[in-house]
């Protein structure tokens, strides 16, 4: 037996039995960071925010913009905002798919055993997400200057709209992150999540002007939040405006945060 | 030194702990004691209840019923502060697959709140003390069963807890790189460290423990020194295999006379099987066999099995299907 006493046990007392939040911070960015290596040890997570924005747009605007505005040119402006949106808002679907992934792996175990923030691997998950949703954004909008999208707005207009677009995005992750959490595995994450966003996005005023849609459908994409989003995002890009729908989507979100966010929270501390 | 009044003799204090899964009673009123500075060894076929103890001791599950204390800590109300004291290694390595050993040890010590470059520091030294230094840069996805125990145990010295938690630590290792991890542990203890370690293997608590409580069905079906959990199942066993199956009546005979015993015959394999109370006068008997002219093929002593042990304790061996993973341990990790 042995006589040496290890540094912990000499003073117990100054041992705290709860987080600070400079400690849920801290540990947040470093679970982003870990968030980014694992991006940078498997790049190819990333083509649905680099290949897939770049061949949707230029895929779309030459399918449908002779059909639908009569030249490309015309369509740029009424698709571009419309394809920003269904990239980005598809591609948080990944926060929940990852999520139960990594939940489902050993090295949650030692997360679990460690005194850090309990929220920590959730919180920078969502974290490093915001980087994806920023590349997607930047891609699609460099797509569209290239085959002639030149947004009227100015760029202090588009930054605007990528970030609202950005925002709208992580407060929907919110819910994907949810179905992370409670699925049993990641495959129905992205199955429950898929039923949900395609038809969220496609019956919207994303890609065809509203009304040239039968009434009960244009009643529908009226509704729906993605063509709030959508319109919030051609206002901005190419008048400059920031008008109600901007405002529409902002309380959107916040809503969906509102509600998700403390169900995903408990959900996940429960089995954290 | 101590600057609260804490009882710190005692590292792990359990009394009663249950853990359901559904109807299934994995833990059943388990109760350890465990001094602090010790090793103890928690004995059991697999699916006596071994690790959902060990994950209700280190926080990671909560215990339905029954109370658990870690240096005076509760593992319920006080379950941050127990996550401070502990070290956890599990049973399949609780490292990050899709970084490097450096990167894994970078990010635990970053979690744990070194600033700076203490942590690259902190890895690098962990690395070269558990020999991965030239993997450091490597995916793990190459790594071997032994170099990931090793980098997992790393993980869980980063801040030096006072207690560590082994599951299982040498199951599907090698004998040699078994070896190195026993002396790793020993290395642990003999700095200070308390160290709780599941095993299937009775050597190995043996090897190592100061103390062994015995698990099966959720239950502590025995407890104390190794020395008196052998004694508790009974003796060693002398075997011998004569040259010729004539000799066998002449060889009992002596057995009888010198051992003071009776002798198991397996005709067969003109196998002869004695206990061995008294080893010190296995060289009577040998001697009297070469007098009366008895050539011997082969002399091998029999350990207790941890089979025996199950059979002496609980009136039932361990499982078929346990004891396949206890030959074949390598199955068993492919998770």
């Amino acid at each position: 037996m042995s006589t040496v006493t290890p540094a912990l046990l000499t003073n117990t007392g100054a041992l705290r039995n709860t987080v600070g939040l400079r400690q849920i911070v801290d540990n947040t960015l470093t679970m982003a960071w870990r968030g980014l290596l694992k991006i940078k040890r498997t790049p190819e997570q990333l083509v649905d925010v680099t290949i897939q924005p770049i061949l949707f747009t230029l895929m779309f605007a030459y399918i449908f913009g002779g059909a639908i505005s009569g030249n490309v040119q015309d369509y740029l402006p009424l698709m571009i905002p419309g394809i920003l949106v269904q990239t980005v808002i598809t591609t948080s679907m990944v926060t929940g798919v990852q999520l139960r992934e990594d939940m489902d792996k050993g090295v949650f175990d030692r997360f679990k055993s460690l005194p850090i923030a309990r929220i920590s691997p959730l919180a920078g998950a969502l974290l490093t997400d915001t980087l994806r949703y920023a590349i997607a954004i930047t891609l699609t909008f460099a797509t569209g200057w290239v085959v002639g999208y030149h947004p009227a707005g100015g760029l202090g207009s588009v930054i605007l709209a990528g970030l609202l677009v950005m925002f709208c995005a992580w407060s929907l992750s919110w819910i994907w992150a949810f179905f992370g959490v409670i699925a049993r595995s990641a495959s129905s994450v992205q199955g429950l999540s898929m039923i949900i966003l395609f038809p969220l996005t496609f019956l919207s005023n994303a890609f065809v002007p509203a009304d040239s849609l039968p009434s009960w459908l244009r009643t529908f994409s009226n509704i729906n939040p993605v063509s709030h989003l959508v319109t919030a995002v051609r206002d901005l890009a190419n008048n400059g405006q920031i008008g109600m729908e901007a405002v529409w989507a902002v309380a959107g979100g916040l809503v969906v945060v509102a509600i998700f966010a403390p169900l995903t929270v408990r959900a996940y501390m429960r089995k954290a | 030194m101590v600057s609260t009044s804490r009882p710190v003799d005692l590292a792990i204090e359990a009394n009663g702990l249950v853990k359901l899964f559904g109807t299934n009673r994995a833990v059943d009123g388990v109760d350890l004691a465990v001094k602090t500075g010790t090793v103890y060894g928690v004995l059991g076929p697999n699916g006596a209840g071994k690790t959902t103890t060990i994950s209700m001791l280190a926080t990671l599950l909560r215990p339905d019923a029954g109370e658990a204390r870690i240096f005076g800590f509760d593992v319920r109300t006080e379950a941050q502060i127990v996550r401070q004291l502990i070290g956890v290694t599990g049973q399949y390595a609780s490292v990050d697959e899709n970084l490097s050993a450096t990167e894994n040890l970078v990010l635990f010590s970053k979690l744990l709140g070194l600033r700076g470059s203490a942590p690259k520091r902190k890895a690098a030294e962990l690395l070269e003390e558990f020999g991965l230094t030239e993997a450091a840069k490597r995916p793990l996805k190459n790594f071997s069963g032994g170099m990931r125990r090793r980098l997992d145990l790393a993980a869980s010295l980063i801040a030096q807890p006072p207690l560590i938690f082994l599951d299982e630590p040498t199951t599907g290792l090698d004998p040699r790189t078994r070896s190195q991890m026993w002396n790793t542990i020993r290395r642990l203890v003999a700095e200070g460290s308390t160290v709780l370690l599941t095993t299937q293997m009775l050597d190995e608590a043996d090897q190592l423990a100061d103390r062994v409580a015995v698990i099966d069905k959720g239950r502590v079906v025995a407890e104390g020194t190794t020395g008196e959990l052998k004694q508790s199942v009974g003796v060693a066993a002398l075997q011998l295999r004569l040259s010729s199956t004539t000799d066998i009546p002449a060889a009992r005979v002596l057995i009888r006379n010198t051992l003071g015993v009776d002798s198991v015959v397996s005709p067969e394999a003109a196998r002869l099987t004695a206990p061995m109370q008294d080893a010190d006068r296995i060289t009577d008997l040998l001697v009297a066999l070469r007098r009366d002219g008895i050539a011997v093929q082969e002399i091998s002593v029999q350990q207790p099995t941890l089979d025996e042990v199950f059979l002496t304790l609980t009136g039932h061996g361990a499982e078929t299907g346990e004891a396949d993973a206890d030959t074949t341990p390598e199955l068993e990790t492919a998770r």
